[in-house]
């Protein structure tokens, strides 16, 4: 943390006060974008992980045309040794659910609604044993695992995972650029005092190490506004219970995802840093 | 701290480098210097500047001082041949090895070049700092320097309060507060008045009997009239006049007398 103290001398030497300027503010936007876009991955990544291990050991035996006395195939899927537990759906809640699509249409006796048994495998059992019994007893039905039905979903999420990193990533890259541009302005701006300081015999670090403590506050400045402004919009958005629940699927930010979201801030200010001290470094070193 | 003005004639330095006592503080050999792709504006220089010596820089306007006084300070490198100076090879030395060099000249620029927004006390405390002096050294080596130039009411004051003559006693101030082993300075009398510059004379004249090698730009011929021993290199489109070869051979510390 040297980086960030100076003696009272050493902070009169260059000009202008802190938080002059674009550079803490769009900071300041990026630790806020980061921080929202950052929270929504690391919820997505909870939600296809919820989701995942739920429907894991979860499949389904589909009887074509419904109508038929379950009672048997039930019994016959409960007692195949490793699953843990099976459930036929009643053929209601069935038409139930298909009315969010049909409308009344899903109650009409016309419409055939397939029979549905619901049963859990527990880890390493036999799904073939299953499949064996439910073939003997209907030819017709078929059995498979939730996790493929909602194969593409889950991949859809883990997608959106990577494209929120992606975007974590590019708008590191522009608070970068954005530091670049503003070493630069501020070694432009003080260039006359640097002449004077390399004449009387500063070292490239010594005069490096101004401009770095300079960016660092005003970047630390700007990556806790920004990331303050992000924590009261997702307190916000947390207590809408709704909002919630479209967005993650009823899954929450866990400890882990807090202390990320919290380092954020922190690791934008060390790029700055670091940013800033290269481009310092690098522009100095053109001269004599 | 390494050396804030005493005002002591008694503790002469001999310059010593690397367990050796130094004849010769800077050696120009065939040095030429080119700006860009344009013709050299200096050529063919060699001379040596004896330890301890006293040296004023004449020549007409464009002969090519300012440019020469650059290489003496190390702002800029020679185009062509070699420069030592405190018996160190510096025409391509790497740029991390300068600053140390720096810290032994002292420069008065004809410019000033004082940082607009420092008060008096902090551009002249700027080499000491640099130097990384202690904070209750540099202020009384500070306040007395800026007394002795008249400055000492003037402490706060930012350069553009100043006015010219104060600016360039400021500016020489921060040239001789870390006791350079080597001064060199641009018209610096060129802003102040008779009074003025003969007591700034007198602090080049003590700070050469102190050891500190002097190199003066100037036009001001009573300056030079002024300073009995003071050798004289005279520049002339570019080249160095030298038809005795004393520059090119001097006789060890060549110190002026003391002034009165």
């Amino acid at each position: 943390m040297k980086w960030l103290f100076a003696s009272p001398a050493e902070r009169r030497l260059l000009s202008g006060g802190r938080l002059r300027g674009p550079t803490p503010w769009v900071i300041a936007i990026m630790s806020f974008s980061i921080m929202l876009i950052a929270a929504s991955g690391l919820a997505l990544a909870n939600t296809a992980s919820l989701l995942g291990s739920a429907i894991q050991a979860r499949y389904s035996v589909e009887v074509p045309g419904g109508g038929r006395d379950l009672s048997g195939l039930l019994q016959a899927v409960k007692s195949t040794p490793g699953v843990m537990s099976a459930e036929a759906v009643p053929e209601s809640e069935m038409r139930r659910t298909l009315e969010r699509w049909l409308g009344p249409a899903a109650s009409s006796a016309d419409l055939p609604v397939p029979a549905l048994i619901n049963f859990d495998l527990r880890p390493g059992a036999d799904l073939a044993a299953v499949e064996k019994r439910v073939a003997a007893l209907a030819p017709d039905a078929r059995v498979s695992a939730h996790r493929e039905s909602v194969k593409p979903l889950l991949s859809s999420l883990r997608l959106l995972q990577w494209v929120a990193l992606g975007l974590v990533l590019l708008l590191s890259a522009a608070a970068a650029a954005a530091v670049v541009l503003a070493a630069r302005g501020a070694l432009d701006t003080n260039r006359s005092t640097i002449e004077v300081m390399h004449g009387v015999g500063a070292t490239d670090m010594q005069v490096t190490h101004l401009f770095q403590r300079r960016i660092a506050i005003d970047a630390l400045m700007g990556s806790l506004v920004g990331a303050a402004a992000a924590a009261v919009v997702l307190l916000f958005l947390a207590a809408g219970a709704a909002f919630a629940g479209q967005l993650t699927g009823g899954a929450t930010l866990g400890a882990k995802d807090l202390v990320i979201l919290a380092l954020l801030p922190l690791a934008l200010t060390m790029l700055a840093t670091l940013v800033a001290r290269s481009a310092v470094l690098a522009t100095l070193r053109e001269e004599l | 701290m390494r050396g804030a003005w005493q005002g002591d004639v008694h503790g002469a330095r001999s310059l010593q480098w690397r367990g050796k006592t130094l004849e010769s503080v800077a050696e120009f050999d065939s040095v030429g210097l080119r700006y860009g792709t344009g013709a050299e504006v200096l050529r063919d220089l060699d001379f040596r500047l004896a330890n301890g010596g006293f040296y004023f820089l004449t020549g007409p306007s464009g002969a090519g001082k300012t440019s020469l006084l650059k290489l003496l300070y190390l702002a800029q490198r020679p185009t062509r041949g070699r420069i030592r100076l405190f018996g160190e090879e510096l025409s391509e030395a790497p740029r991390d090895a300068l600053p140390a060099f720096r810290r032994r000249i002292g420069v008065v620029f004809q410019d000033f070049r004082l940082v607009r927004h420092l008060s008096a006390f902090d551009n002249v405390a700027l080499p000491l700092r640099i130097a990384g002096t202690a904070e209750s050294e540099v202020e009384n080596a500070v306040r007395e320097m800026l007394a002795w130039v008249g400055l000492g009411d003037r402490t706060g004051a930012r350069p553009p309060t100043l006015s010219g003559g104060e600016q360039q006693r400021v500016a020489i101030a921060r040239a001789v507060i870390n006791r350079p082993d080597l001064l060199v300075a641009d018209e610096p009398t060129g802003n102040v008045d008779a009074e003025m510059a003969h007591r700034l004379l007198h602090l080049f004249t003590a700070l050469n009997r102190l050891g500190t090698t002097i190199v003066v730009a100037t036009h001001d011929v009573g300056l030079i009239g002024a300073t009995p021993g003071a050798q004289m290199i005279r520049l002339e489109g570019g080249s160095i006049a030298d038809p005795t070869g004393a520059l090119r051979n001097p006789p060890a510390r060549p110190a002026v007398e003391g002034q009165a």
